[in-house]
């Protein structure tokens, strides 16, 4: 049975993990390469570096921090931030990342998505989709969740979905940085129209929270940041409490 | 030992590369046909698509090349399926290694596809599993698959049952990602390059 996904998730600005509450309060928590062999060691099942700076300051390109990552590391990993062109993704995935996540680019230019699945394949694009529930609606917001857009979230993963993505990581904003829980219902609705997998992000703050993310919201990935930055859950116990009960872990 | 990672127009070919310089081998990271040939082992990676890979190896050649090789070779990913006669992945005519057909997996009962992430694998055998691999989790990440066949020498089940792993002579190849699955894909290289 395919087994559920512990992802820890690095945000990256200025070569330095940080964590934003809300997108805004950031801590630094260390060397990103230095922290994601951590928790490789630790039994994550796959990492994402997010460069928070690039959306907002334009960088290109993070292919150094790939290819430190794809040395020290025998996991898969996941590089975002900023990235807007066939060119990107092909100087990350030619640095050894296994996949890339888009996020702005896509809302302002959807084609992205099928330009990028028909070269590299549907399996290394995930669409990373940012959003907050507004009047009764989830809305998608870009620019790191700064800038809101039209669009709705259920209806623009379905468009990524048949666009190419190969996978949705999906960050409710109004649960990043509280520890209050993932959004299990968006979830649960998203996990239900969807044939691709899901990653949760955004809530996470006990184990309680990852054990409902799976039954509940059947996403196929929990992803967390500052829980694991700070040690307030350790991944192996994490790990060992899913699997009593009776979740698929590795 | 010389060991040659194909170099061709795959993603995370790399990534192959930097296992095996984990496991203190230096291999030559080439698609020059002779070095290829003149290697102790050949490895075959990538993620991609099929028929842009395939139009690749045939423009430089290397689709005569990797099925007349008589070292070991390891397929990996992508590098497996086109080890294979056909693939549905854009109606492909791959070289023909294993006289297999690729199929499209097709989401079933609330399982998603691609199927992404790790898998336990079983009824494990030939030279590439001489550890203790059977019922142990790799990575996986393909949205195409080779049925359990008779070349079959390690079995996962997602949706149907379908080749992890097979084997003929000299070729071997995996579906999952050894150079990604942790210390049990070290492993498997390990073995490899054993052969």
């Amino acid at each position: 049975m395919l087994a559920k996904r512990i992802i820890p998730c690095l945000d990256v600005m200025n070569g330095r993990t940080v964590k934003g509450i809300n997108f805004e309060q950031l801590r630094d928590a260390g060397d990103p390469v230095e922290l994601g062999k951590l928790y490789s060691d630790a039994g994550a099942d796959e990492l994402v570096f997010l460069d928070i700076t690039a959306t907002k300051e334009k960088r290109k390109t993070l292919a150094a921090l790939a290819d430190r990552v794809a040395h020290h590391l025998n996991i898969p990993f996941t590089i975002g931030g900023g990235i807007a062109s066939l060119e990107d993704v092909d100087a990350l995935l030619d640095h050894g990342a296994d996949k890339v996540s888009i996020n702005s680019s896509a809302v302002r230019d959807p084609e992205l998505i099928d330009r990028l699945s028909k070269k590299f394949g549907s399996q290394c694009i995930v669409v990373a989709i940012d959003a907050r529930e507004m009047d009764g609606e989830w809305r998608v917001h870009v620019a790191g969740g700064t800038i809101p857009t039209d669009r709705e979230l259920f209806s623009w993963a379905r468009e990524a979905q048949e666009r190419g993505a190969g996978e949705i990581l999906f960050t409710s904003m109004d649960h990043d940085g509280t520890k209050n829980g993932f959004a299990l219902k968006a979830l649960k609705l998203m996990s239900g129209s969807l044939s691709i997998p899901i990653i949760a992000s955004g809530g996470a703050g006990s184990i309680n929270d990852f054990v409902d993310v799976f039954t509940i919201a059947e996403a196929d990935a929990g992803l967390a940041a500052s829980i694991f930055h700070f040690q307030e859950i350790s991944i192996p116990e994490l790990k060992s409490e899913l699997k009593q009960k009776g979740i698929p872990i590795r | 030992m010389k060991v040659a990672v194909i170099d061709y127009n795959a993603g995370n070919t790399r990534s192959v590369y930097y296992a095996l310089q984990r496991l203190g081998v230096d291999a030559i990271f080439t698609e020059k046909i002779p070095e290829i040939e003149l290697a102790d082992k050949v490895i075959f990676p990538g993620v991609g698509e099929a028929s842009s890979t395939m139009q690749y190896l045939k423009d430089s050649g290397l689709s005569k090349v990797i099925p007349s090789l008589t070292q070991p070779v390891l397929g990996i990913c992508l590098g497996m399926q086109l080890m294979c006669k056909w693939s549905e992945e854009n109606d492909t005519d791959c070289l023909g290694i294993f006289d297999l057909n690729v199929q499209k997996f097709l989401p079933e009962q609330g399982e998603k596809v691609p199927h992404m992430g790790w898998n336990k694998c079983y009824d494990v055998k030939g030279e590439l599993f001489r550890g203790s691999i059977e019922g142990n989790y790799t990575y996986f990440v393909h949205s195409y698959y080779v049925p359990v066949c008779q070349f079959t020498s390690a079995r996962c089940d997602y949706i149907h049952p379908f080749s992890a792993a097979m084997q003929r002579d000299n070729f071997f190849a995996t579906q999952f990602h050894p150079e990604k699955s942790g210390l049990v894909g070290a492993e498997i290289l390990q073995n490899f390059l054993k052969i």
